[in-house]
C-alpha cells in the first residue's frame, strides 16, 4: 500500500495545481448566471413591503430593528453537569438562546446501558436519559427566561414531554415555554439517520406533539423543518428548499387529517437550513423559499391569515462547508456566511466553531463563534434597514429562478407519489447519495475551488488545530452510574403504571400521547423504556438500502 | 490492476446516522468494479462481521463519523477473529483525527480514509491493499 494514499497530511499533485484566473458563471445548484442582470429581466421589480405578502423581502415590517435575530449555539457534550456548565458559560458570554446537543443513543431512543449505545454515550451531545437528568442540565437556568432549541427528532415527543415536567417542577406555567424541538422525521429518513419507528405512526407522533404545543405552549415551536441536513448530506441549495418545503406540506397534511386547523397550527411551524458558502444563491434561496411557501399555503390549503403564512426559519452557517484544511481560514468562512444568513433575514443563527470539522468546538474556538455574529450584529451595520439587498436586479432575478427551480423539485415529488413513498421507497435517499457523489467528484476534479483543500495549498501546511477539545473519558461511567442510581430508587410501580397507560394509548391512532408521556417523565420512566413501549405497538422503521 | 472481482463491505456501526460517506465510497468502489455491499444505518459490530463471512468479502469497510471510532474498529477486528475471519482486510473512513491513527492501525485498520481525501486516492489504496 502506497502510505500518500492513505496518510491525509501529505501533500499530492494538488499543491501545484494552477488556480483558475476567472470565477465561474454557475452556482453550486447549476443556475447559469449571465455577465450583467438588467431590469427586464426581473418578473416582478416591485416585491412589496417587509412583513406582507408574498413576504419575499421579510416576515417583519422593521426587520432587525426590532429585534436582532436570536444567536444560538448548538453545545453539549458529556454529562448533564458538563453541559449545564457551558450553557452558563455561553449565556454569560452573550449568548441569546440555548440549543441542546444530545448524545446518540438518546436521539435513538437507547439507554446509557444498552448494549448498541455503550461507546456512544455523551460523545456527540449530552446524555438525558430521564427527568433527573433533564432537571440538572436546566440547574440553575430559568426555563421561563430563555428559548430552548433541541436537535431532537426520533424522540423530539419525550424530550419535550420531559421539557414540560422540568417547567413543572420549577413551578414555571407551560405556556411560558418557548424554545424548538427539531421534530422533522422525514429529512432523518433521507439524511441523518436517527429515525426509530415507521414513518406512519412517527408523523402522528409529529401531529401529537403540533396539536398539544399548540394548546399547551403556545409560544414553543413544536417542529423545526430541516433542509440543513440533506444539504450537508449533498443536495444542492435548490434541492435542500424543496424538499423542505415538501417535508412542511406531508406534515400539513398529516394535521388536517388529525382535524387540525391550518390557520392555527402553521404560525407554529418553523424551519431550519445550512448556509453554505455562495453568498447570492444562499439569500436568495431564503427570498424565494419564504415566498413560495407563502404561495402555495394560500394555493392549497386557502390559508388567510398573515401570520401562519409567515415563513420562520433559523440557519447554521458551517458545516460540510467548513474544510478540515488550514482550519483557521473557517473563521472567514463562518463570516461570510454569517452574512448571508442576515441579508436572507434569518431569525435565529447558529455560528460553527472553525475547529468544528475535527471536533466538538474548545472555549477558544466556541467565544469566537460568537463573536463573529457579534461583529455582524453590532459592527458591520447590514441589520440596519430590512432586506437591503431587495431591489438589485440580480437578487431579484436569482430569487426568481431559485424559486422556479425550487417549485419544480416539489412538482417531482409530487410526481412521484409524494414524500412518505419517495422515503419509505429510498428513492430520495438515493436521489441525494449521487449529488452527494457529483459534488465530491467535482471537488477532486478541482472544478469546485476549495482554498486550503484543491487549491492554495502548503507545502507544510498543518491539518490540525492547535487546540484539541477533550472529552471527560470517565462521563460516560458516570451517566450510567447516575442512571442506575435513578433506576433503583424510583417508584416501580408508577413506572410500569404510566408506561401501560402510554402503550394502551398508542394503540389507538386519534389519541393524542404528550400527556402520557409527560406522566411517564414524571414518574422517572426512561427515554429507552418509553421507546421500547412504543416499538411494541408500531415496530420499527426498516431502511430501504439502495445504492 | 482493479477492484474486479473484489467484495467489499461497506457498513456503519454503532448509531451514527451520517451516511453519505460510506454512500459516496461505496458508489466509488463499485465504479472501480468492485462487487459492493452496504449494510445500512445502526448495525453492531457482530453484525457486520457475520454478514462479512456470509458474503465472503474481501474487505470491510467501516465508516465512522461519532468519535467512537477507536472502540467500534476493536470490536469488529475481534469479531472478525472470533469467526476466523482475521484475513478479511479492514479499513476505516470518517472524521478521525491523525492523533488516533497509530492506534486504529495497531487495533488491525489496514488504511484510514477522511474526507479530505481524493476518492480516486481511496480508491486506490484499496486497490493496491487487495491487490498485494
Amino acid at each position: 500500500m502506497s502510505d500518500s494514499a492513505t496518510t491525509p497530511n501529505k501533500i499530492g499533485s494538488k499543491a501545484h495545481r494552477e488556480p483558475p484566473t476567472k470565477p465561474s458563471t454557475t452556482t453550486p445548484s447549476g443556475i447559469e448566471v449571465p455577465p450583467v442582470v438588467t431590469a427586464d429581466m426581473v418578473r416582478e421589480p416591485d416585491q412589496g413591503l417587509p412583513g406582507e405578502f408574498p413576504f419575499t423581502r421579510g416576515i417583519f415590517p422593521d426587520g432587525f430593528r426590532g429585534r436582532l435575530w436570536t444567536i444560538r449555539q448548538y453545545s453539549g457534550f458529556g454529562t448533564a453537569e458538563e453541559s449545564n456548565e457551558r450553557y452558563r458559560f455561553l449565556l454569560d458570554k452573550g449568548q441569546t438562546g440555548l440549543s441542546v446537543a444530545l448524545d446518540l443513543p438518546t436521539q435513538c431512543g437507547y439507554d446509557p446501558v444498552d448494549p448498541i449505545a455503550k461507546s456512544e454515550v455523551g460523545k456527540v451531545g449530552v446524555s438525558l436519559s430521564n427527568l433527573a437528568e433533564a432537571e440538572i442540565l436546566f440547574d440553575e437556568i430559568d426555563v421561563a427566561g430563555i428559548s430552548t432549541s433541541f436537535t431532537i427528532n426520533g424522540t423530539a415527543s419525550i424530550v419535550y414531554a420531559m421539557y414540560c415536567a422540568v417547567a413543572d417542577k420549577q413551578g414555571v406555567p407551560r405556556e411560558k415555554l418557548t424554545g424548538t424541538i427539531q421534530n422533522d422525521i422525514l429529512k432523518e429518513y433521507v439524511a441523518r439517520g436517527t429515525w426509530i419507528f415507521p414513518v406512519r405512526p412517527s408523523l402522528r407522533l409529529i401531529a401529537d406533539t403540533i396539536l398539544f404545543s399548540n394548546e399547551q405552549t403556545p409560544r414553543f415551536n413544536p417542529i423545526s423543518i430541516a433542509g440543513a441536513h440533506v444539504r450537508d448530506a449533498g443536495c444542492t441549495a435548490v434541492e435542500e428548499m424543496g424538499y423542505t418545503i415538501a417535508n412542511g406540506l406531508a406534515y400539513i397534511d398529516e394535521l388536517i387529517r388529525r382535524g387540525g386547523d391550518v390557520e392555527k397550527f402553521a404560525r407554529r411551524l418553523s424551519f431550519f437550513f445550512y448556509v453554505h458558502m455562495d453568498f447570492f444563491e444562499e439569500v436568495c434561496k431564503f427570498r424565494a423559499g419564504r415566498r413560495l411557501w407563502a404561495k402555495l399555503l394560500t394555493q392549497r390549503y386557502g390559508v388567510k391569515d398573515p401570520k401562519a403564512l409567515m415563513f420562520r426559519f433559523g440557519v447554521v452557517c458551517g458545516g460540510s462547508s467548513l474544510v478540515g484544511a488550514q482550519p483557521d481560514n473557517n473563521v472567514v468562512r463562518v463570516g461570510i456566511e454569517n452574512m448571508a444568513a442576515v441579508m436572507g433575514g434569518a431569525q435565529s443563527i447558529f455560528t460553527a466553531a472553525f475547529d468544528e470539522a475535527y471536533q466538538i468546538p474548545t472555549e477558544h474556538s466556541a467565544e469566537i463563534a460568537v463573536r463573529t455574529q457579534q461583529i455582524v450584529a453590532h459592527e458591520s451595520g447590514i441589520a440596519r434597514t430590512v432586506d437591503p439587498l431587495g431591489g438589485s436586479y440580480y437578487v431579484e432575478w436569482l430569487t426568481d429562478q431559485m424559486e422556479d427551480e425550487i417549485t419544480k423539485v416539489i412538482d417531482d415529488i409530487d410526481a412521484y407519489g409524494g414524500v412518505t413513498k419517495a422515503v419509505e421507497d429510498g428513492w430520495l435517499q438515493l436521489k441525494i447519495a449521487k449529488r452527494a457523489s457529483e459534488r465530491k467528484k467535482k471537488v477532486d476534479s478541482g472544478e469546485t475551488v476549495i482554498v486550503g483543500q484543491n487549491y492554495f495549498r502548503r507545502e507544510d501546511q498543518n491539518e490540525g488545530v492547535a487546540e484539541l477539545f477533550k472529552l471527560d473519558p470517565l462521563a460516560s461511567s458516570r451517566v450510567i452510574e447516575k442512571f442506575e442510581r435513578v433506576r433503583d430508587t424510583r417508584d416501580d410501580a408508577e413506572v410500569a403504571k404510566t408506561l401501560a397507560a402510554l402503550e394502551k394509548a398508542a394503540a389507538i391512532d386519534t389519541e393524542n400521547l404528550m400527556p402520557y408521556l409527560i406522566d411517564c417523565c414524571h414518574a422517572y420512566a426512561t427515554v429507552g423504556e418509553m421507546v421500547t413501549t412504543l416499538k411494541s405497538q408500531w415496530g420499527e422503521f426498516e431502511e430501504p438500502v439502495r445504492l | 490492476m482493479s477492484l474486479n472481482g473484489k467484495r467489499i463491505l461497506i457498513a456503519k456501526p454503532g448509531l451514527d446516522g451520517h451516511d453519505v460517506g460510506a454512500k459516496i465510497i461505496a458508489l466509488a468502489l463499485r465504479d472501480a468494479g468492485a462487487d459492493v455491499i452496504y449494510t445500512g444505518l445502526r448495525r453492531s459490530p457482530d453484525y457486520i462481521a457475520r454478514v462479512a463471512v456470509d458474503e465472503d468479502v474481501d474487505a470491510v469497510g467501516l465508516s465512522i463519523l461519532s468519535g467512537s471510532h477507536k472502540e467500534l474498529v476493536e470490536e469488529t477486528a475481534r469479531c472478525l477473529a472470533e469467526l476466523d475471519a482475521g484475513d478479511i482486510h479492514l479499513f476505516v473512513g470518517g472524521t478521525i483525527p491523525s492523533e488516533d491513527h497509530d492506534e486504529l492501525r495497531q487495533a488491525g485498520a489496514r488504511g484510514i480514509f477522511t474526507a479530505e481525501m481524493d476518492l480516486d486516492e481511496v480508491v486506490a489504496a484499496v486497490e493496491a491493499d487487495l491487490n498485494a
